[in-house]
């Protein structure tokens, strides 16, 4: 009797106990439904469509896309992305590779170095982009700072040459961002066993050999971890470019992010623009799905 | 380090290598340094001498133009941040709670979807993210901007909960359970008390992302309610009347002095959010 009593009153609560999980979810299941995948869906729509400043569905098929390829801005931005992207990957490996081994040999002051080299990923790439142009500035930057230094014929305008201004935005990103795989590295280091090191000093391997054939080999994980990170930077890229140089000398320096901005929002291309983010995605896509693959089989197996 | 190749060599590349440290160092300081100093610098200064030259006087006047100039945009930027950032951390440890304690069918592939969002290049959602504010009555204001940051700052939230509280042992949960706690006393009362590096890395990743972020400030905001960003890079690419780089430093240093200053205070959180988003898929 008093069972029954104590069921019939707890049910309403225990159902809503039950529930409250999902109901605690759903609205970020709601959104990332819509505000995710939706978007993605109607971008894709609009990118088969003549949308130009509003909206329109008026079906093209492919017509963007062609479009697109046609466009000589859109190569442009396409192989700025390839140099950019691939030097500034691999440089910042190397730069952070670099220091990460050199900062795991029991330096003093490790923590205040680290602190010096990490700064510049807390600030806004607006924020570096500002800085890097006035460092860079043909006439009054370091191009001036070194002939007064006495370098009589030293010249230094790639800011505004337009086959070398890419190289301006990838040493800027290097100096953001080398820090931050130096730091990956650096935690990677740390958990690698330092008995196989030092075993491998009793055989008589020199240091820089033992990093090369052995520590590094297994840290595996960490370089893919770190190549989609920076890879990802890459694609993104768009704060750096407009604080930089806004994709100038004439399109330049244009990267893909800053193609589908200008042409979505100020050039009245919105198809064109759609089409573009839409590319981007499959480039980001490209990367990531070899990357979760190999993630979710690692887990497997352990 | 006992060694039996000598102490000389031994010396020789511990030099070189404190050496190559000293020299990282310096390179990633000095843009700093540079910026400092030409903010300080008079336009005749400026002109005259070069990067790295002495100010001939010192003068807070590029300061004081540059507040004139983004003070405003900064106030903008601390009214989207700080909702922004609270927001999103909160439902991120709601949401990281129920993922890791009271899994149901579908929440799996729920993080899964999630997850894509930490790679999502956002341009691929701008176009409908804007008629949608449009629609709601939030394009051009602060309060659209917060709510773009927090849809798309779920990802990175959710995960940094999620697997922290995957961690803590289900035993803990289920006693909790038998003694008849409810969904929100366990999290009160057990898991929160228990979570503060977690919500200290979660706050410090979303105040950079948030205080950082341009794209979003330059698609959805305009004039009044434009980010600091947004202000900065309006003020250092316009073309009218003589450049003033004393300003256009200053008003970066101010841009990017709230980042700074946070990650001096606490660098360790922001470390753990920066890998903690990285290697954790």
């Amino acid at each position: 009797m008093s069972s029954t009593v104590v069921f019939t009153k707890a049910s309403p609560l225990d159902a809503l106990q039950r529930w409250l999980p999902k109901l605690v979810l759903a609205p970020s299941m709601l959104i990332v439904l819509l505000g995710f995948y939706g978007y993605i869906l109607w971008t894709f729509l609009l990118s088969f469509t003549s949308s130009r400043f509003m909206p329109s569905y008026q079906w093209v098929g492919l017509q963007q896309y062609e479009r697109l390829l046609d466009n000589d801005r859109w190569w442009v931005a396409s192989k700025n992305l390839m140099v950019f992207g691939g030097l500034f990957i691999s440089i910042s490996l190397v730069v952070g590779v670099l220091l990460a081994v050199l900062l795991d040999q029991r330096i003093r002051r490790e923590g205040f170095i680290r602190t010096i080299l990490l700064y510049p990923m807390a600030l806004s790439m607006i924020v570096t982009g500002t800085a890097w142009k006035w460092l860079l500035n043909p006439g009054l930057g370091i191009d001036k700072m070194l002939r007064d230094w006495g370098w009589e014929g030293f010249r230094f305008d790639w800011l505004v040459d337009p086959d070398r201004v890419v190289y301006c935005l990838v040493i800027a990103a290097v100096w953001q961002a080398s820090g931050f795989v130096m730091a990956l590295f650096l935690a990677g280091l740390r958990g690698v066993d330092q008995s196989i090191i030092r075993a491998a000093q009793v055989d008589g391997a020199s240091l820089p050999n033992i990093y090369l054939r052995i520590v590094l080999p297994s840290l595996g994980p960490v370089f893919f971890s770190a190549l989609m990170i920076l890879s990802h930077i890459a694609i993104k890229s768009f704060d750096l470019v407009a604080s930089m140089t806004a994709g100038g000398p004439g399109y330049a320096s244009d990267l893909p992010a800053m193609f589908m901005y200008a042409h979505t929002f100020t050039r009245g291309q919105m198809g064109l623009g759609a089409a573009s983010a839409i590319l981007m995605l499959g480039a980001v896509l490209a990367i990531l799905v070899p990357y979760l693959y190999s993630e979710l089989r690692g887990k497997r197996h352990d | 380090m006992t060694s039996i190749v000598g102490k000389f060599p031994i010396s020789l590349s511990r030099l070189a290598i404190y050496a190559t440290l000293l020299a990282a160092c310096a390179v990633y300081l000095i843009p700093l340094l540079i910026m400092l100093l030409t903010s300080f610098k008079s336009p005749d200064d400026i002109r005259s001498g070069n990067l790295l030259s002495w100010p001939e006087v010192f003068t807070a006047i590029g300061w004081l133009k540059a507040w004139d100039g983004v003070g405003g945009y900064f106030w903008n930027s601390v009214k989207i941040t700080i909702p922004a950032v609270l927001i999103s951390t909160l439902l991120g440890a709601l949401n990281g709670y129920v993922l890791a304690m009271w899994r149901f069918r579908g929440s799996q592939l729920f993080f899964g979807l999630l997850l894509f969002g930490c790679f999502l290049p956002f341009q691929v959602v701008l176009l409908p993210a804007s008629f949608t504010l449009g629609q709601l009555g939030l394009a051009n204001t602060t309060s659209g901007l917060v709510l773009v940051h927090v849809v798309y700052g779920l990802a990175f939230t959710t995960l940094f909960f999620r697997n922290y509280y995957v961690s803590v042992p289900d035993a803990l949960v289920r006693a909790a359970r038998l003694d008849g706690a409810g969904f929100f006393t366990i999290f009160g009362r057990i898991l929160l008390p228990m979570s503060t590096p977690i919500i200290m890395v979660c706050l410090i990743w979303q105040f950079t992302q948030v205080w950082n972020d341009f794209l979003f400030g330059v698609v959805f905001a305009s004039g009044d309610t434009q980010p600091i960003t947004v202000a900065l890079n309006n003020l250092v690419n316009t073309s009218t009347g003589a450049k003033e780089y004393n300003v256009d430093m200053a008003a970066a240093m101010i841009a990017g002095l709230p980042t700074l200053v946070v990650y001096i205070l606490a660098g360790k959180y922001f470390l753990r959010g920066l890998t903690a988003g990285a290697v954790k898929g």
